[in-house]
This record gives C-alpha cells, structure tokens and sequence, in this order.
C-alpha cells in the first residue's frame, strides 16, 4: 500500500496503540497535521510546545505507557527542550516528533530550521533524523522500544518536511525495529549476589530506600512481599512515593533534604541500606562524606553507570527491579528487627509534637493544613500532580500516597510550570480518575495558558494553587542562607479566580482554614475542572531542611513559634 | 589515563554522541580514534581519558547506553599492547642529518620524505617512546607533527569482539540460478 510519510506515521502511531496527541501545528509539519485529520488519533492542541512534552509526560507517568508529543522545526521544537530534560531526568518515556525542514535545504539557515538532533542530543535517551518517507514506520517503532526499554527515556523523532510528502511503500511487518545489537544485558554474578544476601541476612539495622525504579518495573507487589518477608523499614525517594502504601508501618516516609527527621535519623543510624530503584541524588544524601557511614549499602539498579557513582556500595545488582527482588525473596530470612523497628518509632518522638498539623487554629492559612485537608478529602485516592517547590515537599510530607503513579511529580529536573500542563496529561491517561494539581503561584504563572488547553478540550481536572505571594522555597533559601534578603521572591500575582473565569473556569479564592474543606468539597462535586486559588501563610517553611551539600544527621527543624505575625505583603 | 575500547555503529553522528557525552560527564579526552572493523557496519573506537577508574566506570558504562554504542569496556588494568603513530616534519640539513639518521634508527623510525632541508620521520609505538623521540628530535627543529592517537587490544586470548547476530547464513546462489 503507497502513503505519504505522514500518512505512515499517523498509521505507524495507531498500531502502536498510541490514541492521544499533545502538540502544536506549524509549517514543517503541516503534512503530518492534514494526515492526523484523516486518523483516529486524538490531537490535544496546547497553548506552548513546553505544555505538550509536559503532558506527555504526565500521560507516561500516570500510566506507564509512552506519551507522544508534536510539534513544528524551529521554534516549536526549542520550546519542547525543557520538557524533554524533564522526562530524561526522571526516566520518563515520551516520544517527541519534530517536523524538520526539507531535506534539501537542511544546513542553509532556512526559515524555522533548527538542529534539534543536536540541541538535544545530551537531554534525550535517543533521537534521530528521518529523511526517507520509507523509514518512518521503522524509526518510529524503534523510537518506541527505546523509550520504554531498561531505563525509559525520551526519544525525539525528526522528520523532514520532504520524508512527509514523499509516497513510500507501507509494510507494517516489513518495518520491524532493527535495532543495533548489543551485548547481552550485564547483570551481576553469583558472588555478588551471595554477598547481598549475606549483608541483608546478617543486618541489625536496616533501612530500605525505595525508589522510582520500583514504579517503572512494576516491582510493587514483589517489593512489598520483600518489605514485609524480611521486616525491613521502607524510606522513599521523591519519586518512589506510591510504590509502597504510606499507611503500611513499615513505611517510614520521604528521605532526604526535606525527608521527616526521623527517616533521615534511622538512614544515619543503619548499617545496611538497601537501594532499589534509585540513584543516591544529592537532595537524598546531603554531604557524601557524612552519608550513612555506619551502613553497608545494596543497590539494585537497573543502570549500571548509576553504580557507585556519588555512593560506593558493597553489592551491586544491576538488573530490573522486580527480577532482581524476585530473585532475593527465596533467601530473606523472616522477620527480625523488632528492636530496630521500636528505635526508629521513638526517633519520631517529638516530630508529631512539632508538626504542623498539631498547631492551633490561629487564623493562619498553612498549606500543609490545604494539602492534607485535600488528602483527607480524596481519602488519599487521586492522582496529584506537583509543581516544583515548596507545596511540592509538603505534597510529599502531608498527602499520603498508597498506589503507585498517584503522585507525578518533576524530581530531578526539578522544573517548575510542569504540574498543570502534566496533570491535563495524567488526565487523559486515566480519564476516571480524579486528579488535582498541585501548583504555586510562581510555577503557576509559567504555564497557565494550558487552561485554556483544558476548556478546549472539556477536561476535569482540580487546581488548588498555594498561594504564598512569594517564589517560597527560594524566599526559604533566603531567609535562612542568605539573611532574609528576599531579592525577587515577592511575586504579583493576578486574582487568579478572575483569571480562571475569564477563561470559563469556576474559580474561587480561599482565605481562612474553615472555608479549605467546604471549598474541597463543593470543587470535587463540579463535573467540569475548578480553580482554588488557597491564599497560605506568605513566610512558612518546610521543616525539616537539610542544607545544600549539609550532612543528612544536620537538620533545620521547625522552631516552637512556627511564624513571624507579620508577613511582609508582596 | 584509562582507555576504553568500544564497538559502534558505522554510522554518521556517532563519533558526536561519544565527545558530546564525554563533555556532558566532564571527562577531558585525550584522545579517541576510530576506525573500521572487518564488519562494514560496525567501527572500533579507542578513548584515552583523563580521569581515574571511577570515572572511566562511569563513562565506559554511559557510552553503552548510547543506542549506537555495542559495547565499551574499560581495558585500563588488563594486559593491552597500545599504538600510537606519528608523522614528524624536522628540520635536517646536510650537517645534522647523520646525527638524525642515527635517531631515527634508535628508535626504529622510518624516514618517509626526503627534502633539502627536512625529512618526515614516521614512528609507532607506546606514546612513552614518541615522546622521547619527540624530546630528542626538538634540538634539531621540529616543524610539524600529526598524530594519530592510541589505539589499544587486549593481549592473547583475551578477546573484545563486538555483539554478534544470530548468524545470518549468506545465501549464495548459483551464477545466473536467481532468474531463471
């Protein structure tokens, strides 16, 4: 059967079960576009080709399937960079195509020409150049095997204007991946396996750090017949929240710069830490000379180049999570640690007295008091999708996530304007679940044209922004490192439920703890999406802190009179 | 210094993908050849790097996962013979010349140009003995040089050959069978 090219790749995507689109038209993609039209393909038109990636993003995340985002040459492919960059740094799998100039013209400066197989070659797991209307269908597949193989990653796919228009033969059996072939997986030997069921057998202390890894491999049930097999305390990464329910006693909570004292303690005090699916970032070890000195260290891994790279480890078992927990089960000896277990229990000890959500009601707003109020509501059962900053640690301290991908989130990139336009992804994902979005009012501000995203497609989803009128963790940073000189962190806002009207939204604003439930409730019952515009305490922080490059046992902990009466107002 | 040898696809923009990872890790390059193999499709590289065995870890393991990368081995503490080749332009009048001649045969040089006034020597081996023959050949004048950069294989029967495919038999056919 003769196509065109983008008559091939619209093809090619449907095959490979691909039902939804997040981009952008323009010129050196147009042929693509017309064929889309013709298709079965959902097209979701965003406001800004960032939203797109970001939405395939959410859409990967939410559901462990690949996202597919488009856009035009040039500019509309620049704008997906830090999109991409997010997805490789959490190891997320999207496939981004890009229309390129003709074939003929590439390398002449040509309007809207830009090299984006360069541009983003360090930032995407693969990417590729397609100049033949006969190679698409192949590249296309293969870009779909690599982003969702071992470690996902993004793929970019460009496709010149010429490959498009141009008519090839369409084979879907003859256009199988032909991928290079490399040398069979390395995984790890019989030694090195029998030294980490030495040390887990031999522990008094161990702690277990579970980490996104978990998620990509599907490994939850093996993991929690692990946690629960050998009685092993569980910290999580940012990213590993929801691969082992936060309601299970052995589930200590979030490690790390923002972790609660008590998991930051019980990883000082170990002396064996078991690393699954993670890869010792510095936001999770603080100073590396000071790093869990007393614990011998396990690290399950799928990448080999994460192994020893910031933390040297006694036995490394590289391979996929759930193989490698599946091979472990047989030879964990039940049980144990009790007294280890009661230890890590006392260290809570003070930390409920001083949490947040013990204060009195003294008219101040807390976002903490917003997101557990949202936890509570949802009976923890949404999918929140974080923006980036300091609602984003109080998500991962004060919402309780018992199922895997219920929390998206940007970890590594740490992007912020990810969570609306991730959110509207996550959404078409899932389409019944209930997703809110979790959003400041800096990262707000960056990406808001997708609610325009949102009405066009009459979406529901819930937006409860935290609305500190500063860019807050930085304003944090600078009162505690930098002497309170808060240099462009105060941030004018507009009224954000006028601005969510004007695009035909609900929204509403929020001013005083009684009204946070009320105003959760009546947003779940609406059918069509809401705004929340919750107007928090201006100079709060998050507590507990470990400061930057600062040892994991040294952390900032809330003071007893929590917050200054006068905020500065923006 | 740590050398890894890796097995790549023959292909345009790979050479790029290998430097541009080794920038984005900050691993400095000291030098890196590449070459065919006796499989037209698939090139051998040999990166010498600046950095220690951690390092060379984690660059070795990042190069493969490169889609176009089929294997990267650190071969820094194996038994390995490495190679260097340069050409070096000297300056050789009629009065040093023998003196030169006498260097060159030292150090097993070649010469492979003649002129009036310079020769071209031509020497391979261990990067240590070019730059001893560099470091005698200074005082007479050194024009010019090209160097190749190390290429590197692992001794004996210890073998780095690229991932193969299931054998693909080629089918020969009988001169003028196929149309009949």
């Amino acid at each position: 059967m003769k196509l065109t090219g983008a008559e091939i790749l619209c093809e090619s995507l449907t095959r490979l079960g691909v039902k939804h689109i997040f981009g952008y038209p323009g010129g050196a993609i147009l042929p693509v576009y017309d064929a889309l039209g013709k298709s079965k393909l959902h097209h979701i038109l965003v406001r800004h080709e960032q939203g797109a990636t970001h939405m395939a993003d959410g859409y990967a995340r939410a559901s462990g399937g690949v996202g597919v985002a488009m856009a035009t040459s040039g500019p509309g492919a620049t704008n997906m960079v830090t999109g991409i960059a997010t997805a490789m740094l959490d190891s997320s799998p999207i496939v981004c195509i890009t229309g390129q100039v003709s074939s003929k013209v590439i390398g002449s400066d040509a309007f809207q020409e830009v090299d984006i197989t360069g541009i983003t070659m360090p930032i995407t797991k693969h990417n590729v150049i397609v100049t033949r209307a006969e190679d698409i269908a192949r590249t296309v597949r293969e870009a779909f095997v690599i982003a969702q193989s071992g470690r996902p990653g993004p793929v970019l796919v460009d496709i010149t204007k010429d490959a498009q228009q141009a008519t090839a033969e369409f084979n879907w059996e003859a256009s199988e991946p032909k991928l290079p072939i490399k040398r069979a997986k390395v995984t790890y030997n019989k030694a090195e396996f029998d030294r980490a069921v030495e040390l887990l057998n031999s522990a008094k202390r161990p702690v277990i750090l579970a980490g996104h890894g978990i998620l990509v491999s599907a490994a939850s049930k093996a993991f929690a017949e692990f946690v629960r097999t050998g009685n092993y305390p569980v910290a999580m990464t940012l990213l590993g929240i929801g691969c082992f329910p936060a309601n299970d006693p052995l589930n200590l909570g979030m490690m790390g710069m923002h972790g609660e004292a008590w998991v930051n303690n019980a990883i000082q005090e170990a002396d064996l830490l078991i690393a699954v699916g993670m890869r010792f970032d510095d936001r999770v070890t603080g100073s590396l000379q000071t790093y869990a000195r007393n614990a011998r260290k396990i690290h399950i891994e799928i990448d080999r180049a994460e192994i020893n790279k910031n933390v040297a480890v006694d036995a490394a078992l590289v391979g996929d999570a759930r193989e490698v927990l599946e091979a472990l089960l047989p030879h964990v000896q039940t049980g144990g640690h009790g007294d280890w277990i009661a230890h890590i229990n006392e260290l809570k000890g003070g930390s409920a007295v001083r949490d947040i959500q013990s204060l009195p009601d003294n008219g101040h707003l807390y976002a903490a008091h917003v997101i557990n109020d949202i936890w509570k509501e949802t009976k923890g059962e949404a999918i929140v999708v974080t923006d980036v900053g300091q609602h984003q640690m109080w998500e991962a301290q004060y919402y309780h996530h018992n199922r895997p991908r219920s929390l998206v989130t940007s970890g590594g990139l740490g992007t912020m304007g990810f969570a609306l336009p991730a959110a509207i992804g996550a959404k078409f994902s899932q389409p019944d679940a209930e997703v809110w979005v979790l959003v400041g009012d800096g990262g707000f501000q960056m990406t808001m044209c997708e609610l325009a995203t949102i009405v066009q497609e009459k979406i529901n989803i819930k937006i409860a922004i935290i609305n500190n009128g500063f860019l807050g963790m930085v304003r944090q940073w600078q009162e505690f490192f930098y002497d309170k000189r808060y240099v462009a962190t105060p941030l004018v806002a507009p009224d954000f439920a006028a601005l969510a009207n004007a695009f035909g939204i609900r929204g509403e604003r929020i001013t005083t703890r009684s009204d946070v439930i009320p105003t959760i409730r009546s947003a779940r019952e609406s059918k069509e999406t809401v705004l929340l515009d919750f107007r928090v305490e201006q100079e709060d922080s998050v507590y507990p802190m470990v400061a930057a490059g600062a040892s994991l046992s040294d952390m900032i902990r809330r003071p007893d009179n929590p917050l200054v009466e006068t905020a500065t107002e923006p | 210094m740590q050398t890894i040898v890796a097995y790549v696809e023959n292909k345009p923009g790979v050479l790029n993908r290998v430097s541009s990872l080794a920038r984005r890790l900050a691993i400095n390059i000291d030098s890196l050849t590449v070459g065919p193999t006796e499989n037209e499709e698939i090139a051998r590289m040999t990166v010498v790097a600046h950095t220690d065995e951690k390092g060379a870890h984690r660059l070795e393991a990042s190069l493969e996962k490169l889609v176009d990368v089929l294997l990267a081995e650190n071969i820094s503490e194996r038994s390995i013979l490495e190679r260097d080749l340069a050409l070096i332009k000297v300056l050789a009048d009629q009065k040093n010349r023998p003196h030169l001649m006498e260097l060159v045969n030292v150090f097993r040089a070649r010469v492979v140009d003649v002129a009036p006034e310079s020769l071209i020597l031509e020497v391979s081996g261990t990067v240590d003995k070019i730059d001893g023959l560099l470091e005698v050949l200074r005082p007479f004048g050194v024009l010019e040089m090209a160097r190749t950069g190390r290429i590197a294989m692992t001794r004996g029967g210890d073998l780095l050959r690229p991932p193969s495919a299931p054998a693909v038999e080629p089918t020969l056919q009988p001169v003028g069978s196929d149309k009949k």
